[in-house]
């Protein structure tokens, strides 16, 4: 091992490594506004990369008809429910179920598929309210559920979620062309230009949630729903209003990862879920409740990937998961036990 | 009274198909899950298989296991117990066959496999008295690559595969044919089908200045330690194994496959094998019917052991009838001797001889080098 190869490493590592660490963000996100550990999220990730690849293949991604099917559903059941004479917050219904599925058909069916802003923002309009649509079916009727229930109920959605991946997408992998073949080359390191879009990317999203979670009025109803649910409710923040966002900047996190992913590695339609498990990881460095110390965690568990597969190749993801375990006995150590706090 | 007529109905197909003594063929093979890429072109030969043999019909009766390998083993028994087959086919990965094996044993009826695994036939004893199968052995491709190599002035080669039953076969394939062509193997590295990044192991191997690297993955997760290589500045030639031998794998590598060489089965490059090449003529049959069903270009390596399958299937048939009514166990005991009989029997794959120690029968007619040139396969002379 010599300079050359660790700023390689090291290099793969960080842009692995801020990948997880947007998925360890919206798992947090969606876990302190919810508490539904989301497992779903690298699926989506794994829905967005492959979306890009049909698109840029000039077909239809499946994603777009299952974003249509959610839809259908969400408006029918939402219409039942406002027959019965609950209260159903209809502008929300409209943005997710109605709004987003027509700008997203616009987009395939107008946009040209050779232009690669174009297959983003289809990518995005796509994925985006999936989050939201999965949360009013599936995680919305047991919201007050323990979080046992609901992490089974997010494994569950999982299976089904990597299921409609193969029925989309088939076996084998996808891969798009690199967004830049630029490089800086310092000595004998080249600096891929395809890595500092990604850093890039990466650092201005992070910095667009700080604003929202500190100066936006929903950033903050957010942040208050996540310190504590019942409260508030009683101070007025409509909390329903606060998963359905929570699930679409999940989504939109994902829709971000997939896109920056689709060319530096080969997808594939099970590949969302190591992706999710090391985000994971991630977030649980952090606790599930800090977004600086679950974005440290990321970047650890990129290097510590990095290195290890030059190290010992064959122990690559037994080392990154033997991680989690120093951390959680640190953990436990410190923190005082609560036996399900609902 | 509608129902009496629909169970009257069936009544007389189940008393005529009984009647006439047609041979039942039993195929099982992946059309679903990870392995489908394999089991569709199987699924979709066995439509061209021949339907007479010696005067015989035959009836062939698809089940799909998903890739699973209970599935293959409920579907064996079904074949077995309820069809009362007279031979099967499959399925299409080696864990499923290898757990076919005990089955068709049991149940007294010859089965022919469509999957790699040398285990699957070697050595033949016991179970293995009754299994056949259509696929080139590891060790006879992994000599022709290492032949390919030698006669480039290769002296050095890195590995890099699946570390799986896949990669740990080639491994030790590769290294007894490199060590009889005297190449020595400088790395030796492993990942995993879904690992998203391997420049660790690609700059491991950089490192130990190869003067080429073979690949031991297929289908489309083959691609990304080759392209990781191209990345780390590598610039020998890349070997990979006939697991790539499908468009995917083009359609995903794109500019960074290119030059790659591979032995495969001759089915893959048929119409350009020179004339003088034994398996040309049988290959071409084959060739020809897949593309006047499915479309130019839809041929793929797979659908070839299928195809074999049937023809050597065919070629035991007329001595099988000698032995007994298709039907009977003495058919299906006369079968599977007849099977390890085969004499000269051309195929997509090669030319098939069989004898009662080698259930398999193929020899170096049975591969080729072939060089992907322009997002094409082009055939390589291995001189």
């Amino acid at each position: 091992m010599n300079w050359d190869i660790a700023l390689f490493l090291g290099q793969d590592g960080l842009v692995n490594g801020v990948i997880y660490g947007l998925l360890a963000i919206a798992l947090v996100l969606v876990f302190m506004v919810t508490r539904v550990i989301f497992i779903s999220q690298g699926d989506l990730v794994a829905y967005s990369a492959l979306s890009m690849a049909s698109l840029s293949g000039a077909k239809t991604p499946g994603t777009f008809w299952l974003l249509i099917c959610l839809a259908v559903i969400v408006f029918a059941t939402e219409s039942w429910r406002w027959k019965k004479g609950l209260q159903v917050d209809w502008r929300s219904t409209l943005i997710w179920a109605l709004f987003f599925p027509v700008i997203a058909t616009f987009c395939v069916l107008a946009l040209p598929t050779n232009s690669l802003a174009g297959n983003i923002l289809t990518t995005i309009c796509i994925i985006t309210p999936l989050g939201p649509l999965l949360y009013r079916f599936i995680f919305r009727p047991i919201a007050n559920a323990s979080v046992l229930f609901l992490l089974i109920a997010a494994v569950t959605l999982h299976g089904i979620l990597v299921g409609f991946s193969l029925l989309f997408f088939g076996a084998e992998g996808w891969r798009i062309p690199l967004f830049t073949d630029q490089g800086l080359s310092i000595g004998n390191v080249t600096i891929k230009g395809q890595s500092l879009i990604v850093v890039f990317v990466t650092i201005s999203l992070v910095a667009l949630l700080f604003l929202f979670f500190e100066k936006n009025i929903f950033g903050k109803a957010l942040r208050a729903t996540a310190i504590n649910r019942t409260g508030a409710k009683l101070v007025g923040i409509p909390i329903e209003f606060c998963g359905d966002l929570s699930f679409a900047m999940a989504a939109f996190i994902a829709a971000i990862s997939g896109i920056l992913i689709a060319p530096l590695s080969i997808i594939y339609y099970d590949t969302g879920f190591l992706i999710g498990l090391k985000g994971f990881v991630a977030a649980i460095i952090g606790g599930l409740v800090s977004f600086p110390l679950a974005l440290f965690g990321a970047l650890l568990v990129g290097q510590l990937e990095a290195f290890s597969s030059f190290w010992a190749s064959a122990y690559k993801e037994v080392l990154v998961f033997t991680l989690i375990l120093p951390v959680l006995f640190w953990r436990s150590l410190r923190s005082r036990h609560v036996e399900d706090d609902e | 009274m509608h129902f009496k007529k629909i169970a009257l109905l069936s009544a007389t197909f189940c008393f005529n198909t009984l009647t006439l003594a047609d041979i039942n063929v039993g195929v099982t093979v992946s059309t679903t899950g990870p392995a489908a890429s394999l089991g569709i072109p199987e699924k979709n030969t066995v439509a061209l298989l021949p339907k007479v043999v010696a005067g015989q019909k035959i009836n062939y009766i698809i089940l799909d296991d998903a890739s699973d390998t209970t599935a293959s083993v409920k579907n064996t028994r079904k074949f077995i117990s309820e069809d009362k087959v007279d031979l099967i086919i499959g399925s299409s990965t080696s864990p499923n066959s290898l757990a076919m094996v005990d089955v068709v044993a049991e149940g007294s009826t010859p089965m022919i496999s469509v999957s790699a695994a040398s285990r699957i036939v070697e050595p033949v004893d016991g179970p293995r008295r009754w299994v056949f199968k259509t696929t080139q052995n590891d060790i006879s491709m992994a000599l022709a690559t290492a032949e390919h190599m030698a006669n480039n002035g290769v002296k050095t080669v890195g590995f890099i595969g699946f570390s799986d039953a896949y990669g740990e076969g080639w491994y030790q394939a590769f290294v007894t044919a490199a060590d009889l062509k005297k190449i020595k193997i400088v790395s030796n590295e492993r990942y995993v089908r879904t690992d998203s990044s391997v420049s660790g192991q690609a700059l491991r191997i950089l490192g130990s200045k190869p003067d080429a690297v073979l690949i031991a993955a297929s289908g489309t997760p083959a691609v990304l330690p080759q392209k990781t290589l191209k990345e780390v500045g590598y610039k020998g030639a890349v070997y990979q194994t006939l697991g790539v031998a499908n468009n995917d794998f083009i359609r995903v590598g794109g500019k960074d496959v290119e030059g790659t060489l591979l032995a495969v089965g001759p089915i893959l490059i048929a119409p350009q094998l020179p004339v003088s090449n034994p398996v040309k003529k049988s290959a071409m049959v084959y060739y020809k019917a897949y593309e006047d069903a499915y479309g130019v270009g839809s041929v793929s390596t797979f659908g070839g052991h299928m195809w074999d399958a049937g023809q050597v299937m065919s070629a035991a048939i007329p001595e099988a009838l000698k032995g007994g009514q298709p039907g009977t166990t003495a058919f299906r005991a006369a079968l599977r001797s007849a099977l390890e009989r085969n004499k000269e029997v051309p195929a997509s794959h090669g030319i098939y001889n069989t004898t009662p120690t080698d259930h398999l029968g193929l020899d170096q007619r049975s591969r080729v080098m072939v060089k992907i040139d322009k997002g094409t396969w082009k055939y390589e002379p291995l001189n």
